[in-house]
């Protein structure tokens, strides 16, 4: 890791403020992306993972509230403490984000070229032909020809508008994107075609990327480092090569046998049993503990601290520290 | 394709066409959406066949066919040797029984006003199944135990919104179940679960065809189940079968250039594979204008001069194993 990362997430809790109760989406949460690198949060629905991305980025609904924590951009702003004013001149120009199914939150009666141009227009001075010129070159980056600018929403598929929203999120060369489960809903092969061009395009401009998703094998070919959530927390962290080739916590070793491989053995499925908690009232203690199949006396009492188990890969487990000890 | 005496369905030469806009001269030719385009497929009994492929291949349209929800445009579906959308109306229902579906989405597949007993012993209704509304509540009650909602008294009298994802496809897999199917068309029956989850419900598929002898045929995008769960695999592109074959065949040794590309982008966490990523241009044309010659052509690697003229048949390679491809003929 270099000296300061680009972002320091420490420490950070984003509580829901509903009629039922509290939900405590995100509890405590720590992490870090360092310039150029790609971190991937891996989670099932339900488990804070987008709320992590709609609090770096300050787009929370008005019953959400930061609770605790900092996060850290580029070394000088909290982005928890900064009026709306700086937010929006660090959205999309310093911070981006692609949104689950933003194909589906294009302006349907704008222009493709013009909705780009917008951005760039709103963050830059130049003109309004330099920003759709400057537009035009985005959409061949992404891999729609120039031509096409002219069109409609409607008038692409959903593989073409998720290119859209990538080219908006590239436009001003951010020092950081978010991509919040930018591949739902798109087949396996537009996917790929996607994969590719994000690679492609962090190998052009050098970005970090904070990647969400639920789907733990298409990160193999985007991260460095994985972070796996469970109901609000970071469970277990560290360069993607060593959680996936000796994960530690009993959730990420079951996230990882519950989804088939084409490639290895072909053997049955296996499922972690029970259903994720409702985070008004977690489980106490470890929130894995009632689904763990290694669980010990301490789990349901002790929340477990995420511990150190080697360089740059820390494990949020009870039997973990245990065997360390 | 051979065994045809011993197969449970049979599907020959199947279209569904849909039309498309309107025609206002006497002399333009009506348009058709090719949904499903001269389909010929077996199923045996016993069978997990997967149909594959992108959205808008035509997975979907032949699975609602299979059911009888579409009628041939040209073709026919036998099931057990009878016609199913060309019988009188007694036989008809029964099949209709026999043949049942699980859709994509439990949330929205599960009636919102109804209760778990009303949506499972909907069919018992329709069928006549049940003697007296004891009788049903029974039937529903051991469908429920079967797929593992217990104690079933506590789920009889709940609305979907009182389920969780996993619960709502399990009281949908129990709805078919109270019919006593033979034949099962799951619809991407886990790609809305998550992925925990999705584990606890094929496994508990795969149970439930042992002990009542069912044959499924499963529509999945997801290569890496497909080759899970399956024993046999079919491959979809614009409304035709392009390859079909053994699960290990097909997935272990690809022959259609289209199914090379669709394993080799299938995403993969150890490491790097040996072979490359063949990623196609574009996507899936639309059905209403298609190619000519060999429908996948303009997106195909290994596209040759006669490609664009001449359109393949499905023709047998090796045992069981068809690709529809002018490479191997």
């Amino acid at each position: 890791m270099t000296n300061t990362p680009l972002l320091r997430v420490n420490d950070l809790s984003t509580y829901y403020y509903t009629r039922k109760g509290v939900v405590r989406a995100v509890d405590h949460v720590s992490f870090e992306v360092s310039t150029n690198e790609s971190l991937a949060i891996v989670g099932e629905s339900g488990c804070g993972k987008s709320t992590v991305a709609h609090t770096v980025i300050r787009l929370l609904p008005p019953n959400a509230k930061i609770v605790s924590g900092s996060i850290v951009f580029d070394g000088k702003i909290d982005l928890t403490k900064v009026d709306d004013d700086i937010l929006r001149k660090i959205r999309f120009k310093e911070i981006s984000i692609v949104f689950q199914g933003s194909m589906n939150m294009l302006n349907p009666v704008m222009r493709i070229e013009d909705q780009i141009a917008e951005v760039i227009l709103i963050h830059e001075v130049t003109t309004k032909e330099e920003a759709v010129r400057k537009a035009r070159d985005l959409l061949e980056t992404v891999g729609i020809p120039s031509s096409k600018g002219k069109d409609y929403p409607h008038q692409l598929s959903g593989g073409q508008k998720q290119r859209v929203c990538i080219a908006m999120a590239i436009a001003l060369e951010p020092k950081l994107i978010i991509a919040d489960e930018p591949f739902t809903a798109l087949d396996v092969m537009v996917q790929a075609q996607l994969i590719e061009l994000l690679k492609n395009i962090r190998r052009k401009i050098k970005n970090s990327l904070i990647f969400i998703t639920h789907d733990i094998h298409v990160v193999g070919e985007l991260c460095d480092k994985i972070a796996i959530m469970y109901a609000g927390k970071i469970v277990e962290y560290g360069e993607l090569k060593d959680v996936v080739n000796s994960p530690k916590h009993p959730y990420t070793v079951g996230l990882l046998e519950a989804v088939p491989s084409i490639d290895g053995p072909a053997t049955s499925l296996s499922s972690i049993p029970g259903l994720p908690p409702n985070l008004i009232n977690p489980p106490s203690g470890c929130r894995f503990h009632p689904r763990c199949s290694k669980r010990l006396e301490l789990c349901d009492k002790e929340v477990p601290p995420l511990v150190k188990v080697n360089k740059d890969h820390f494990v949020a487990c009870h039997l973990v520290a245990r065997d360390r000890e | 394709m051979s065994n045809r005496g011993n197969s449970l369905l049979q599907v020959d030469n199947l279209s569904v066409w849909f039309p498309v806009g309107r025609s206002f001269s006497l002399f333009r030719r009506r348009k058709y959406v090719h949904a499903v385009d001269g389909v010929s497929f077996d199923v045996r009994k016993g069978d997990v066949l997967s149909i594959v492929g992108e959205s808008g291949a035509g997975k979907s349209t032949l699975g609602l066919t299979i059911v009888g929800v579409y009628k041939p445009t040209k073709g026919r579906i036998l099931f057990k040797g009878i016609d199913i959308h060309n019988t009188d109306k007694k036989t008809a229902k029964t099949i209709r029984r026999k043949i049942q579906m699980i859709f994509q989405d439990p949330f929205e597949a599960l009636p919102p006003h109804m209760t778990v007993l009303d949506i499972v012993g909907e069919g018992i209704d329709i069928h006549k199944l049940a003697e007296s509304p004891a009788d049903k509540i029974e039937m529903v009650s051991k469908a429920l135990e079967q797929v593992g909602i217990t104690p079933p008294e506590d789920f009889l009298g709940r609305y979907p919104h009182q389920l969780s994802g996993g619960q709502r496809q399990r009281i949908a897999i129990a709805s078919t179940l109270v019919l006593q199917p033979e034949l099962l068309v799951a619809d991407e029956p886990v790609s809305m679960l998550d992925a925990s989850l999705r584990g606890s419900i094929i496994n508990l598929m795969m149970d439930l065809k042992e002990s009542l002898k069912l044959t499924y045929i499963f529509i999945l995008h997801n290569l890496a189940l497909a080759r899970c769960v399956s024993t046999r695999i079919a491959v979809m592109y614009l409304g035709q079968i392009v390859e079909l074959g053994e699960a290990n065949e097909v997935i272990g040794d690809p022959l259609h250039p289209y199914t090379r590309a669709l394993i080799s982008v299938v995403p993969s966490l150890r490491g790097k594979r040996g072979d490359k990523k063949i990623i196609l241009k574009g996507e899936i044309p639309n059905p209403i204008n298609l190619p000519s010659g060999c429908r996948f052509h303009p997106r195909c690697p290994e596209a040759f001069d006669k490609c664009a003229k001449e359109e393949p048949q499905l023709v047998k390679i090796k045992k069981n194993h068809y690709v529809k491809c002018l490479l191997y003929q």
